[in-house]
């Protein structure tokens, strides 16, 4: 074999390794997306069925009983307007940080991500004690404040961490050409961050739209957004997968797909740009 | 008249001097650039007259004001930076229009003075684009112009060429200098390349570990320096440094021994009593290879052929080497023994100070 | 720009997380010291310690700590072990690698609740469950996973949505490797053993760091996937610290031990904290 031949088949063989590790792992999803196009009895059928003609019937039946769109649009406000919050608190904070540092900034750093170590559970009890005593159980709100909270410390962060790498000598060139602070922020420093703005956004999102521990615990029906609506048919009611399926599919569709549009950023994001 | 005055300037960090005591005056119109090693202060000097560091003692004034405390954005300065700094998300356009907007320059004089910069730096055709679609050179470009079309009192460059190859950076110092002559505006210039300073500047500051080292014309510094730092600063290839021993007066003479070598120095030229050792200096144009009757012998190392000239490096008996200019087509070979005939009226002298204690005769 | 300045722009931030932690905290830690109990209200009568000693003592205790830990160490090995091969492995162009990076990342996405039904029932039920039939197919006993092997299940499905994260972490990572670096190992004679032992590991060094602290932030929070699969059972096998203090709390009704609990989980995180950040600390850019 000579040496290219070697390349183009380790080249293949590569290539097949990295696809069948991707399908494994999507598998799972791939099964619950076919099983939500099933009746109830292919959905359970063994061996398992793979060609079967699909219905809509399950997504029907999933906004029947348990209100979709409802629980959506929870979810929508929540993750949405708890970003929005969010952001609009940590730029400021993760400017100041990054282009004015003290000698405490890093401790200030520090200390915020710690505040993402303190478990959730350590404050359920007061925190739902709070919430009953102001009325705030099942409500959207509660859950805005707290996604907000809960994702602020990341959110500064990699802000934080996308200010920092920016190159001072720009900010320098625009004080020189006459600009406020404010000039500064808002013709220079935003317009250059757009991206890490919106990947920021993006990923706290999706920690948003997936939390569980939070929405499963403060919510009822109300402002129950989708991981709590899902939860509801963990109850043995029966074999229901293929509208439970086609409710997953439903619930994560649109993060998912959001998701694939940027994956890159997000997983930058998360890094804190410890990774480029 | 003084324009820019600089009193005693100074600048601490947590635990470092980087500006011991600056004391500079530049007069309007001036070419003046800052020279040193890295490290010695020249960036910092530069930055904290454009505000972007503030000073922890001394003054700035500029025209009659004293801008010590005035902002970086109100002090009437344009710098252009090593990265040129060029905002990203802007079109050329909008990049050497920044500053112009933000002062609420009406937009007809804003469309005159970008279509007259634009033009005098060959832009026209790029100001549509992003910094990101242009060359270095380019860029460097839109970087000056960003900074004229303020018409600044100051033009401050931050070691602007040193991102370019090194034709293009030929090529934008002669642009630079053009440039000069044409707007007639004052500019501070940083470089660490000393052909740089030597073919730009008016005058020229050397600074060393956060002083002033020298001030003077090119020429000054390359035939009067200051000091031993100075002397190996300026010119390439390096002044020649020797070790001489013991120093005898008699009469009108000087007579420097140098390995058991004698030469003799006009005594006059001496300022300040005699030391008992001092250093000679003396550049590689200043010596000549001569059949017999030389100052001093050597025995031929290497021989560099640059074309238009040859530089022969040399060892002396006392194994120091030194480098001697030669004609370009020079036969010398390595190994060979050669005698040094040294021009004594450029010879300099330091003392174990490293001052300069001699004095170079003005030329008839 | 002066100091007052960037504090005022820094204060929004700080001030509400250190409400949103001092508050609360404080809360549990009084909590933690009356008996209170929702069912039997008006009884807040000062007990001390007793509540921690009702935590401490109570059989889901030990089984809770070790399964809260045993879940951090073995997700934690297995993604960043297998993220780190797989992903030296696919670190070359090869067809189709956009689809595959998209598939890859996908799990990341699934809410947690989805996640557990999903394996829950589709991939572990013993009787209709894809791995049931895989094992029939192959002539083997189909395993009743939830039942039989309870807390291996819960780290399967975390693993199962970490590992992606990890892989695309560590595949970005190794992009930015030096290539004449490794061609210079090449021509020094070495094996592609030798580059991945000796140059891969070390510049993964950080992204790890980064993976590691990101995914013990997660997973001692670990809830969604145990509430809707397993129910922390049978027995505790699958309980861990958070479903214990839940199940104390909003299923037994008793505020004071779930507070004692609470202020144990905020320890063991503490001091996972102090280890992580000693060590992970130094490799974030500040």
């Amino acid at each position: 074999m000579t040496l290219n031949q070697q390349r183009k088949l380790k080249t293949i063989l590569t290539g097949l390794f990295a696809w069948s590790v991707a399908l494994v792992l999507f598998f799972p999803i791939f099964w619950m997306f076919i099983t939500s196009f099933k009746t109830e009895l292919q959905a359970i059928s063994v061996p398992p069925s793979l060609f079967f003609e699909p219905t809509l019937d399950n997504f029907r039946i999933v906004q029947e009983r348990s209100d979709y769109i409802h629980h959506a649009w929870n979810s929508v406000v929540t993750s949405f307007g708890s970003t929005i919050i969010a952001l609009i608190i940590a730029i400021p904070a993760a400017y100041s940080m990054a282009f004015f540092p003290g000698k405490r900034t890093k401790d200030i750093l520090l200390w915020m991500l710690s505040t993402k170590m303190l478990p959730a559970v350590g404050v359920l009890v007061p925190i739902y004690i709070l919430c009953r005593n102001y009325g705030l159980l099942d409500s959207k709100t509660a859950l805005v404040i707290i996604f907000t909270l809960m994702n602020l410390p990341i959110i500064v962060w990699m802000l934080f961490s996308y200010f920092k790498d920016l190159p001072k000598e720009i900010l320098e060139a625009a004080r020189m050409d006459g600009a406020t602070p404010w000039d500064e922020v808002v013709k220079v420093v935003l317009p250059l961050s757009v991206g890490a703005i919106s990947s920021t956004a993006l990923l706290s999102i999706v920690l948003c739209w997936n939390e569980a521990f939070w929405s499963l615990n403060l919510t009822a029906s109300d402002a129950a957004p989708l991981t709590a609506m899902i939860a509801s048919y963990s109850s043995p009611e029966g074999l229901f997968w293929a509208k439970l399926s086609a409710a997953s599919t439903l619930a994560c569709a649109p993060i998912v797909i959001f998701g694939w549009f940027c994956q890159k950023q997000l997983v930058q994001g998360l890094t804190f740009g410890a990774v480029k | 008249m003084s324009y820019l005055t600089i009193t005693d300037l100074q600048k601490h960090y947590e635990n470092y001097h980087a500006l011991r005591g600056i004391n500079l005056s530049i007069s309007e119109g001036e070419f003046v650039v800052f020279v040193g090693p890295s490290g010695c202060g020249k960036s910092t000097l530069l930055r904290t007259i454009a505000g972007l560091e503030s000073s922890t003692g001394g003054s700035i004034e500029l025209d009659g004001r004293d801008i010590t405390e005035v902002a970086s954005s109100k002090r009437d300065l344009a710098m252009v930076f090593q990265s040129y700094a060029l905002y990203p998300h802007m079109t050329v356009a909008d990049n050497l229009s920044f500053a112009l907007r933000l002062a609420k320059v009406s937009d007809a004089e804003i469309k005159e003075k970008v279509r007259s910069v634009s033009a005098s730096l060959q832009l026209d055709a790029l100001l549509e684009r992003k910094p990101k679609e242009l060359s270095g050179g380019q860029r460097q470009r839109v970087a000056i112009g960003r900074a004229i079309v303020r018409q600044p009192k100051v033009f401050l460059f931050d070691e602007p060429l040193s991102n370019l190859d090194a034709a293009l950076r030929v090529q934008m110092r002669l642009e630079l200098a053009r440039l000069h002559k044409k707007l007639g505006t004052t500019m501070i210039y940083v470089t660490h390349d000393q052909v740089e300073a030597m073919t730009l500047a008016d005058r020229v500051v050397i600074l060393n570990a956060g002083q002033i080292e020298q001030v003077g014309t090119p020429l000054e510094l390359y035939r009067q320096p200051n000091s031993r730092f100075v002397a190996e600063f300026i010119g390439t290839p390096k002044m020649n440094l020797i070790p001489a021993n013991r120093i005898l007066r008699n009469e009108d003479t000087l007579s420097i021994d140098i390995f058991g070598q004698q030469i003799s120095f006009p005594a006059n030229r001496l300022k300040g009593p005699l030391p008992d050792s001092v250093v000679i200096g003396i550049r590689p144009e200043h010596m000549s290879l001569v059949e017999t009757d030389g100052d001093l012998t050597g025995r031929i190392e290497l021989v560099e052929h640059l074309g238009s000239e040859a530089y022969a490096h040399l060892q002396l008996s006392s194994d120091q080497t030194i480098i001697i200019k030669a004609p370009a087509r020079t036969e010398l070979k390595d190994g060979q023994e050669v005698c040094i005939k040294i021009d004594t009226s450029e010879l300099i002298l330091f003392n174990e100070n490293d001052r300069v204690i001699s004095v170079i005769p003005e030329e008839a | 720009m002066k100091r007052s300045i960037t504090r005022l722009l820094m204060a929004p931030s700080v001030i509400m997380l250190l409400v949103w932690m001092i508050i609360p905290l404080s809360m549990t830690i009084y909590f933690s010291t009356i008996r209170y109990n929702l069912l039997y209200p008006g009884q807040n009568n000062f007990v001390g310690l007793m509540n921690f000693e009702f935590f401490i003592t109570d059989p889901g205790f030990v089984p809770a700590v070790s399964n809260t830990l045993i879940l951090l160490l073995s997700v934690l090995i297995i993604t960043v072990v297998l993220g780190v091969m797989l992903s030296a492995l696919i670190d070359k162009p090869f067809f189709g690698q956009g689809i595959v990076r998209v598939l890859l990342i996908s799990p990341f996405f699934i809410m947690p609740t989805v996640n557990a039904l999903i394996w829950k029932n589709m991939m572990m039920n013993p009787v209709y469950g894809i791995f049931a039939w895989i094992s029939e197919s192959l002539g083997f006993e189909p395993i009743d996973w939830l039942s039989s092997y309870p807390l291996v299940s819960v780290i399967i499905m975390v693993s199962w949505q970490w590992l992606p994260f990890a892989i695309l972490v560590f595949v970005t990572a190794l992009q930015s490797q030096d290539t004449e670096q490794k061609e210079a190992a090449q021509m020094d004679g070495a094996t592609g053993w030798h580059i991945f032992r000796y140059l891969t590991i070390p510049h993964l060094a950080r992204p790890i760091a980064v993976v590691v602290m990101i995914e013990t932030i997660f997973l001692l929070a670990v809830f969604a996937e145990i509430f809707v699969s397993t129910g922390g059972g049978p027995g505790y096998d699958s309980t861990n610290l958070a479903y214990l203090i839940y199940n104390q709390a909003l299923l037994q009704y008793d505020v004071g031990v779930a507070s004692a609990g609470g202020l144990f989980a905020v320890l063991l995180a503490n001091i996972v904290a102090i280890f992580l950040i000693r060590a992970v600390g130094k490799n974030l850019t500040v």
